[in-house]
């Protein structure tokens, strides 16, 4: 489905919004060790990208990236499952919260290096492209990731190389505590601009929005055009991390967080929907979601024999570290 | 009996590999005229589509061979210097490497990383004479080091097909070595060679310093039997063919162009020593501690290990015990 569909678009961003607050529960009660970083407040933009892709189209995410995973179409149950670290989990409980892959949807993973994934996607959809495959990628990244040259350099590989890859990139203000005006230097779109590639920009509490400038990008880009760059301004509602919960940082204004949370993205698109459509979709998604919780806590945790499984794709076994 | 250079080994085993699998292609700086001397008409025979000239963007060239490997391609990649290697190390260990465990099994991420002139090119000073192969190792990233020109084949061979990211490193100090080669086969990754017999102690030798061991060797006959492995890969190592050879002589000298602390000389004795009672003390010849090579030709020869410091390593530990 890439034309208008607001009550699928209205789907995902219910999903992932109720998804997180599953998981921050779900951390709350020490079953999701180490914390999770919330998508809370941005999940229009994961929603309206991945509504303007194809299921074979792939797409890298971040740290903060089950939005991107959800959006794409991963399973919530198995997603839930890895974040637990159940050997059900998309990844074998050997990823995490930030390694969330579902290669089968054309997640390539969410990457927790800030500004890697960018490179890694460029290469794989010009692979695919190399053998026929009429595919193209998003790769989802914040506005800390703009500062970091390897990102700059994918910049340049796709567009001399006209990879149709969309740059997404994420301005929800702060990089952890660095607000967006402490670090960037010009803008973001300038540093497309300095690519030649073009560049839009796109207000992500609207998830219709987003998706529109996705699909007109992405139709270009199918058409021979090359790499594009969308600015989704939006803003996370809740924590960096959920460390955050325990510990007070004090780096935004509460009067801006409080009208920034009135841009409410599932508030928005669910309003375009008449309220019997709304009510019937949260069921669902609830149902979803339950299923899913009971899925996750009910997955074995992993043999901690197999702690070096799948090290090697080749068969190669490591020596252990015993004594 | 053709004589076949190193450098043309390595040409010889990128050929035949684009030959054989579609999927391979080069990626690289300066690669399409063949700078380095091993891409050397493969443009012509592939063209522009599998001989990739890439600008120098060492990150992204790096992580995009990784991405067209998670989408089913085998990526060759060229190092122009063996110091890129630290440039581009996150985006091997922390992407390339990681990227089969961290995703339980969902992909596999075969790209060579070739390092033709890895060590002191005499002249090249500070940042283009390093040797970091221990690193990979101590990373875990199949790491091989081809001693000759049927092993530099071979062993390229192997790490194009490896479903996993393996880093080659072809010595500056073998670059020219030349061989009677009759026929070229895949040499398997993780396997060593005893290249010369001995009995009375094993000298481990790696890369460039398997001739300097065979050359000591030959010094050395009619006083000591030294008896030269060549572990050729450095990670997985070969520790029964090692220790096989050690159990035979119960003496082991490691000749090894890293750096001391943490080279892939103290993981050979130490892995020796827990399994086996030598008769003397083991000894090494490596770099120094925190080796910088000095750009004057005696002062980037003096950094590294020499002939006579390995001779005289045999020596003292064939007097000790
Ligand atoms: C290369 C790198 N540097 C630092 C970090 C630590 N870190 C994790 S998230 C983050 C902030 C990223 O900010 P941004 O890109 O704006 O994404 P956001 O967290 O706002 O979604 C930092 C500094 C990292 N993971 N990777
Ligand atoms: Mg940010």
């Amino acid at each position: 489905m890439t034309g208008p569909d607001p009550v699928g678009l209205y789907r995902t961003v219910r999903l992932i919004r109720r998804f997180e607050e599953r998981a921050i529960a779900l951390v709350d009660a020490g079953e999701i060790v180490g914390g999770i970083h919330p998508y809370l407040g941005q999940e229009g933009v994961a929603a309206g990208v991945c509504a303007a892709l194809r299921p074979a189209d792939l797409v890298t995410g971040t740290h903060r990236g089950h939005g991107h995973v959800l959006a794409k179409g991963a399973d919530p149950a198995r997603m839930l499952a890895e974040l637990c670290g159940r050997v059900t989990g998309l990844n074998r409980g050997r990823g995490g919260s930030m390694h969330a892959a579902d290669f089968g949807v054309g997640v390539l993973g969410a990457n927790a290096i800030v500004g890697a994934a960018g490179a890694i996607l460029t290469g794989a959809v010009w692979a695919r492209r190399r053998r026929g495959d009429d595919v193209v990628g998003a790769t989802f990244f914040g506005d800390g990731a703009v500062n970091e040259g390897m990102l700059l350099e994918a910049f340049n590989l796709a567009a001399l190389w006209r990879v149709p890859v969309l740059f997404v990139c994420e301005n929800n203000g702060y990089a952890t505590t660095m607000p967006v005006e402490g670090a960037v230097a010009g803008t973001i779109a300038g540093r497309a601009a300095a690519f030649g590639m073009p560049a839009t920009a796109v207000d992500g509490q609207d998830p219709e929005k987003v998706r529109e400038v996705t699909a007109a990008a992405v139709a270009r880009m199918r058409a021979g055009g090359g790499p594009e760059l969308v600015e989704a301004r939006t803003y996370r509602f809740d924590a960096h991390h959920t460390f955050e919960h325990r510990v007070r940082l004090d780096y935004r204004p509460p009067e801006e967080v409080a009208a920034a949370r009135l841009r409410d993205p599932v508030l928005i698109q669910g309003a375009r929907l008449p309220a019997e459509a709304r009510a019937a979709v949260d069921a669902e998604v609830e149902a979803t979601l339950a299923a899913a919780v009971d899925f996750a806590l009910a997955g074995p945790a992993p043999d901690s024999a197999t702690a070096l499984d799948h090290l090697y794709a080749s068969g190669l076994t490591a020596r252990t570290g015993g004594g | 009996m053709p004589r076949l250079s190193y450098r043309r080994a390595l040409t010889r085993a990128l050929a035949d590999e684009m030959t054989r699998d579609e999927s391979v292609f080069l990626l690289g700086e300066d690669i399409r005229v063949a700078a380095a001397g091993v891409t050397t008409g493969l443009l012509k025979k592939f063209g522009p589509e599998r001989v990739l000239d890439t600008p120098l963007s060492e990150q992204a060239f790096t992580s995009f061979a990784t991405g067209a490997a998670l989408a089913g391609a085998r990526p060759v990649i060229e190092f122009q210097i063996p110091s890129l290697l630290f440039l581009v190390f996150e985006q091997i260990v922390n992407h390339a490497h990681k990227f089969p465990l961290m995703t339980g099994g969902q992909c596999a991420v075969p790209v060579t990383y070739l390092v033709p002139g890895s060590g002191s090119r005499t002249g090249w000073a500070g940042q283009h004479s390093d040797h970091p192969y221990s690193l990979f190792a101590h990373v875990g990233v199949t790491t091989v080091v081809p001693a000759t020109p049927a092993d530099a084949y071979g062993l390229l061979v192997s790490a194009i097909r490896c479903d996993d990211p393996v880093v080659v490193f072809a010595p500056a100090g073998a670059l020219d070595v030349r061989d009677d080669v009759t026929d070229l086969a895949p040499v398997p990754l993780g396997r060593g060679i005893v290249r010369r017999p001995g009995a009375d102690v094993t000298v481990v030798a790696v890369g460039h310093l398997v001739h300097d061991a065979l050359a000591v060797a030959d010094e050395l006959a009619g006083q000591v039997s030294v008896e030269v492995f060549d572990p050729r890969t450095l990670y997985p190592f070969d520790w029964d063919g090692l220790l096989d050879s050690v159990s035979r002589t119960g003496r082991l000298v490691v000749v090894d162009d890293s750096n001391r602390s943490c080279g892939i000389a103290g993981e050979i004795i130490a892995t020796v020593v827990e399994r086996v009672a030598l008769a003397a003390p083991p000894r090494r010849v490596t770099r120094p501690d925190g080796a910088v090579l000095p750009f004057a030709p005696a002062l980037d020869r003096a950094v590294q290990p020499g002939r006579d410091q390995l001779t005289a390593a045999i020596q003292l530990t064939c007097k000790d015990g």
